[in-house]
Parts: C-alpha cells; structure tokens; sequence
C-alpha cells in the first residue's frame, strides 16, 4: 500500500523550550500512507514533536529540518502547514465558547482548501461526517469544546481531521481518557478515514487503539530521542515487559 | 500578537472609506461657538418652542455651568467645550421621503445603508444628520394604531401635553453636568409613544450623523411605552475623522408602563475624535421589563451606563452592553439596576475587549432600597484583553438596604492565550482571523440578542476594527 515517495521526513531535529533542549535529534521517515506510532514515557517528548511539527511558537527549532514534499516547513506558520496537508489531533484540545462547531470547521476548511464552499454545501459534509463517526449531530450547533467531556473533545479531533481531510495527521494521544467502547469508535473512525494517499503518526501510550490503527512502524521515544524501532510487535513487547526491562535489553544489544 | 503601527492605521483607514467620509459643510445656519445664554435662547426660538421649555433650557445652562467636570471616570479636562458649535441646522425641514431631504444628506445616508435597511427590515427610520432630525418615516399600518414616532421637537410641538408629562422626569439636568449640557442645548432625537397593548414587533431605528467639524450633538430621546405595548428601539451613529474633536452627549428617557416591554439598542461606531458621554435611564413599572442592548465600538472616550429604575412590584431590567477600546480610546461603560420595589429583577452583564492600548473599564452599579425585598439582581462583566498595551478595568458597586434578596456578582479578566490562538491557527485561520473568531465567540451571548442584520454587522464592525486583514 505504501508508495516509494518518502514525503515527510524529519532529520536530526533538535527542539527548546525556553532554552532547555527537549528534542535532542528526532529522525523519522513516513511514506505516503503509512502509519507510524510513536510510544514513549511521560515527559519523553512525543507532544513537543508534534507541537513543533504543527508549528507552536513557544517550540524552537534549533537544529534540523522537516520535510513535507521536499520542502522545510520549519519557518511556516502553523496555518500555512494546515494548508500544505498537515493536521494535529490535539492531546488537550482547546475551548473555543461562542463559536459553534459548525461554523468554526467551515470557517477552517475554507481556509485549509483556500476556497469558497457554500452554508448548505459544507453542512451536508459535516453531517456526512458526523454520521459516518457516529457524533451526534447536536454537537454541530454546540459551541466548540466547551463544556464537553474529555472523551467529546477528542471525538470532536477526529471529526475535525475527517471534514478538513488532511494527507499527514499527527495524533497526541487520541486515546488517552476514553473508556473502550470510544476507543473502538475513535479507532475504527480513524480507520474509516484513513486512505492509502494519508499518512498518519499516532503517539499513544497504550496498544490497544493499534489494534483499530494498526501501525507500520512502532518507535520508542526517550529523553528527546527515538530510541527503538519496529514493527507492530514492539507495542505488544513494551505492554508486556514496560519501558525499564525493554530499554534495558535495548542498550545491552546496542552496547 | 505583534501589532504593528501599520495595522492600526489601516484599520483606521478602513473606518474612514466606509463611515468616516465627510461632506463639505453646507450648513444653512451653524452657531457661534461657545455657551452663551444667548446661544440658547436662539436655538429656542429657531424651534418656535413654548416658553416653559426655554426656561428649562436657561436652568439647564445655569446647573452645567455650576457641576463641575466630573473626575471619577475617563479624563475630561480636554474637551474643548469653548470650541465646539453647539447647534448646526442643515435645513429648513423635515423630509418624510427620501427626495424631500437634501441631495447630499441623502447620499450620506445612502452610503451608510439607512435607505435600504428601511425597505429590508425596519418598521420606521428617523436620520438625524449635524443637530437636527432631517428624515423620519413610520409604517402606515403603525401610525394608524396611534404609534407616535416623530423628532423631538415635532413631538413637543405635537403633543405638548403628552411630552411635558414625561419629558424631564426620568433624568432632570440637575442628574448630571452632560445632562444638564444636554438640558440646555438639545436638539433632534427622537419622539416615541406606543399606544396600550399595541406590538411593534419590528424595530424602528434612529441614525446619527455629525459631519461637521469641531461640533456638539445633542439628542434628546423620550420613549414612552404604554401599558402592555412592546417596542424595539435600535440606534446607530457614526461621523468623519477629523483631526479636532467633536462631541456627543445624548439624554434618552424611557418609561415603560405597567406589563410593557421596551428594548433599546445602540450600535455606537462613532469616528475617535468623538467624546460620547451620555445618560440613558428608563422607569419600569409594575411588571414592565426594560433591556438596553449597548454596543460600543468606536469614540475616543465613552462614558456611558444604561439604567433602569424598577419603580414597582414585578419590574424587570437587563443591561446587556459590549465594549471595544482600541488604540487611543477610552470606553467606560456599564449599567446602573436600582431597586426600589419589592419582587424586581435586574440582570448586568458587560463584555469588553480592549487591543492596540485601548482601555476599557466597568462600572455597575446595583443599588437594593429598603423595602425592595425578594428582589434578585446578577451584575457579570468579562473582559478580554488582546495584548499587553492594552488594559481593563471593573469598579463594581453594590449598595444593600434590604436582606430578604438574591444576588450574584462576577468579574473575569482573561486574555486570549497563545495556545488557543496555536490551536486555531493549526485548523488553518491566520493570527487575527483566529483572534477575530475568538473575539466574536467571546461576544457571542450579547451579539445573539441582536435582529440577525444587526449581529451581522456587530460582527463584521469588531472584526474591522481588529485588524483590516480578516475575512
Ligand atoms: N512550555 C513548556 N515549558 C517548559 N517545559 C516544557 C514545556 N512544554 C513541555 N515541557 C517539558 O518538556 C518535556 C517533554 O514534554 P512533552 O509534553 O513533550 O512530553 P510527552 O512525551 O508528551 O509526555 P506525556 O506522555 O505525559 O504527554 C517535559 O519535561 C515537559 O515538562
Ligand atoms: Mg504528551
């Protein structure tokens, strides 16, 4: 499924956050229509990833570059990438009251696609997408976020991806704080959204929403670093043996 | 956010091509400056008025000049009241179609959307252009229910006894040093009677425009609603960008009469050489509801505190108002709720937005007489501050003499934080887009309570002001 096309590649990338190094030279290579899940301990880095891969202005690149079809985007503004294809599901989506969902996503899309989509024309793209997510479509004349519980909010993330149909969507922690049935229903959306032409980097802490997004790659992030890559099976070893026995093992066979 | 000089004055440059044109002056008599007693009596005899309301005029005069300046609020000491024309007249007479008001006045207004809103959505429009009212039209079907809406001296001159009965009795000029300036010197407005039970469920709309220079508009508004009778009031102003400045100060009186319910509404847009300080209040009666719906966006400094006075059990009054200061200007706005019946209510509920070293401040007052008991009031103000020039202020005051009541007070002062601007800008929206819609959903409870035509342009007026670059 996967095309040769390399089309997003980070190098030796290097991140500070009022000057204390957090990213300490990430590497990672994602084909068209590849999903890559990135694991990791608390504090290891995985939202400084993708807060500097959207473009948060409190994030400096200080080495490094990220290439989205060929280009670095690491000057681009936030909403310059969400234009190029890029999308990040949040991992604390942010409020936004008195502006309802419905006209803050056409609002966006607009912006995203640079073109002019008509009231009628994009509620039937939401509702489609709504339905397709199964969301209520109450949510669409709700203020956006606010007030919703943490499990809406992040529904509400992959609703935002479905209706904004990005080509690379970066997931922090799309999973953290559902119950299972959401996670069942957040996992099989995503996959429903999912084509071979979009790639997806998904960072969660547990297994189980890769059974719904199944992985091409795993990587194990520690300290600022992709420390360990494999396939889907090194999810399934990290649940088993937790990062201390995993990373153990990992440096005697690197040492 | 990084506002740079550039985008102020573009967006001032915005505000110029749309409402801050200005017509060569073409007055047909305009005042010597300053505030003689003779500058009154002229004006009073150019209205063909009674005595009694020239002696009204002179005991205003005589208060103004004895009150002085007040110092509580936004700095005053620079207006330059020896400066100003306090009455310009523009022509001979009242048009009530569009042909009969002179070419240019008309081509003002046409620029500024009044014609066609009449014909969209309006049960009656009066345009007042420099001191007097220069057009006025009411629906027929309205006017044959005995719906009065006419120019204030028309209504003086009209029905003298109706307007002496009210006039003056809601605000006297000893309230305040402008209403005591206005007392003296007012001219245009508006003139508004509903009949008992009769609905004017389509609001009717008053335009203000000053066009010349260095000049004093003073319009008096009288409002009586009667009995179970409904009206919707909304008002407007705007006026050119002249390098002097010019001055507003406006006196609006409402009685609202047992069961009946009266919404006011502004959209203040003045240019920022304006100085806006009026008083606005209204009596309810027995199980009367007021609502002042206040907007104000443009002005250098506007002080400015709807009121209501809930005379009698049951009544009812909500002061909702939205403020927006940006570079230069000063909005002091609020709402006054005094309680003086038992079982009224009162709701203030303030928004201000303060950018580009604007300034904004609060002030609400909520006063509970004794004997008021089991009355409720909720005072709520929220301020946004955009960036670090700018500031924002709340000076609530509460004075309780009953203890049988119910109140609430809340203030939040927040400002639009980096991660939520990140967040909307991630979905695609630039920096001041994602401001602008952050700004607009902060406003979002009050600009709901707007006719759809006027949310739509509450809306796109914020945005303008913001930054030209949205949309
Ligand atoms: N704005 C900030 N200022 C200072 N330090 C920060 C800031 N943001 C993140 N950090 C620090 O950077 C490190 C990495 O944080 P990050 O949020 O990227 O971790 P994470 O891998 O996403 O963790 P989790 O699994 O808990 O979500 C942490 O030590 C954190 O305290
Ligand atoms: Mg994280």
């Amino acid at each position: 499924m996967a095309t040769e096309q390399p089309f997003f590649l980070i190098d030796d990338l290097h991140v500070e956050i009022e000057e204390n190094e957090i990213l300490q030279g990430v590497d990672l290579s994602v084909k068209r229509g590849e999903i890559h899940a990135i694991m990791g301990p608390n504090g290891s880095g995985k939202s400084t990833l993708a807060h500097t891969l959207m473009g948060h202005p409190s994030y400096e690149a200080t080495a490094g570059q990220v290439l989205f079809n060929g280009e670095d985007i690491l000057e681009r503004d936030p909403n310059d990438r969400a234009k190029l294809g890029i999308f990040l599901a949040f991992q604390y989506p942010l409020a936004i009251p008195g502006v309802s969902t419905l006209n803050f996503l056409r609002t966006s899309l607009k912006a995203v696609k640079q073109e002019e989509i008509s009231a009628r024309q994009f509620r039937k793209h939401l509702l489609d997408k709504m339905d397709l997510l199964k969301i209520s479509r109450e949510f669409a004349g709700r203020y956006l976020n606010d007030g919703f519980s943490g499990g809406e909010k992040k529904r509400m993330e992959i609703l935002q991806m479905a209706v904004l149909e990005p080509e690379l969507a970066v997931l922090d922690e799309i999973d953290s704080g559902l119950d299972i049935d959401a996670i069942r229903a957040v996992g099989e959306g995503i996959s429903s959204i999912m084509h071979p032409e979009m790639s997806i980097v998904i960072i969660t802490h547990y297994p189980r929403i890769l059974h719904y997004v199944k992985p091409d790659y795993v990587h194990i992030m520690v300290d600022g670093k992709i420390r360990q890559s494999g396939g889907f099976e090194l999810a399934e070893e990290l649940e088993a043996k937790g990062y201390d026995v995993l990373l153990k093992e990992v440096m005697q066979a690197s040492s | 956010m990084a506002v740079t000089e550039k985008d102020i004055q573009e967006s001032k440059k915005v505000y110029k091509e749309k409402y801050g044109f200005a017509d060569p002056e073409q007055a047909i008599y305009k005042a010597p400056k300053g505030l003689d007693p003779e500058r009154v009596i002229e004006i009073s005899q150019m209205k063909n008025e009674p005595e009694w309301m020239l002696n009204f005029r002179l005991k205003s005069l005589e208060i103004f000049n004895k009150k002085p300046v007040p110092k509580w609020g936004a700095d005053l000491d620079k207006i330059p009241f020896e400066d100003l024309s306090y009455f310009v007249r523009t022509t001979e007479k009242q048009g009530t179609t569009w042909e009969d008001v002179p070419e240019y006045i008309k081509d003002t207004f046409d620029k500024l959307g009044i014609p066609e809103a009449e014909r969209k959505f309006l049960a009656g429009v009066s345009a007042q252009y420099e001191s007097e009212v220069v057009y006025h039209s009411i629906q027929k079907d309205l006017e044959a229910k005995g719906v009065i809406f006419l120019s204030t001296e028309e209504g003086l001159e009209q029905h003298p006894e109706l307007f002496r009965q009210y006039f003056g009795t809601v605000i006297p000029s000893a309230d305040n040093k402008f209403a005591a300036m206005n007392g003296a010197f007012w001219s245009g407005g508006s003139f508004v009677y509903v009949p008992p039970g009769v609905q004017v469920t389509i609001p009717l709309q008053a335009y203000f425009r000053i066009n010349a220079e260095q000049m004093g508009q003073f319009e008096r508004t009288l409002i009586i609603v009667d009995e179970g009778a409904y009206v919707h009031y909304v008002e407007g102003c705007t006026a050119p960008v002249y390098s002097t400045d010019s001055f507003h100060s406006g006196v609006i009186e409402i009685i609202v009469q047992k069961n009946a319910r009266c919404r006011y509404t502004t959209i203040q847009n003045w240019s920022t050489n304006v100085y806006n300080l009026v008083t606005q209040r209204s009596a309810v009666y027995e199980g009367g509801v007021m609502e002042w719906v206040d907007a104000n966006l443009g002005s250098n400094i506007t002080m400015k505190y709807p009121s209501v006075y809930l005379m009698e059990p049951g009544a009812k009054g909500d002061i909702l108002s939205i403020a927006y200061a940006g570079d230069g200007q000063v909005l002091d706005a609020g709402g006054k709720a005094i309680h003086v019946a038992p079982n009224t209510s009162s709701k203030i509920i303030s928004k201000s937005i303060s950018q580009h070293g604007g300034r904004t401040s609060f002030r609400g007052l909520l006063k509970i007489y004794k004997g008021a008991e089991r009355s409720k009031s909720a005072m709520r103000c929220d301020a946004l501050i955009l960036d670090q020039e700018s500031r924002s202020d709340t000076y609530p005051t509460i004075e309780i003499e009953e203890e049988q009541v119910n109140l609430g007070h809340e203030a939040v002062v927040s400002r639009i934080g980096e991660d939520q601007l990140f967040y909307l800008m991630s979905r695609g929206l630039s920096e001041s887009e994602a401001a602008g819609m952050i700004v607009s959903g902060f406003i979002e409870p009050i600009v709901k309570e707007l006719p759809m035509e006027y949310a739509v342009e509450m809306n796109r007026l914020i945005q303008l002001q913001m930054d030209k670059a949205v949309g």
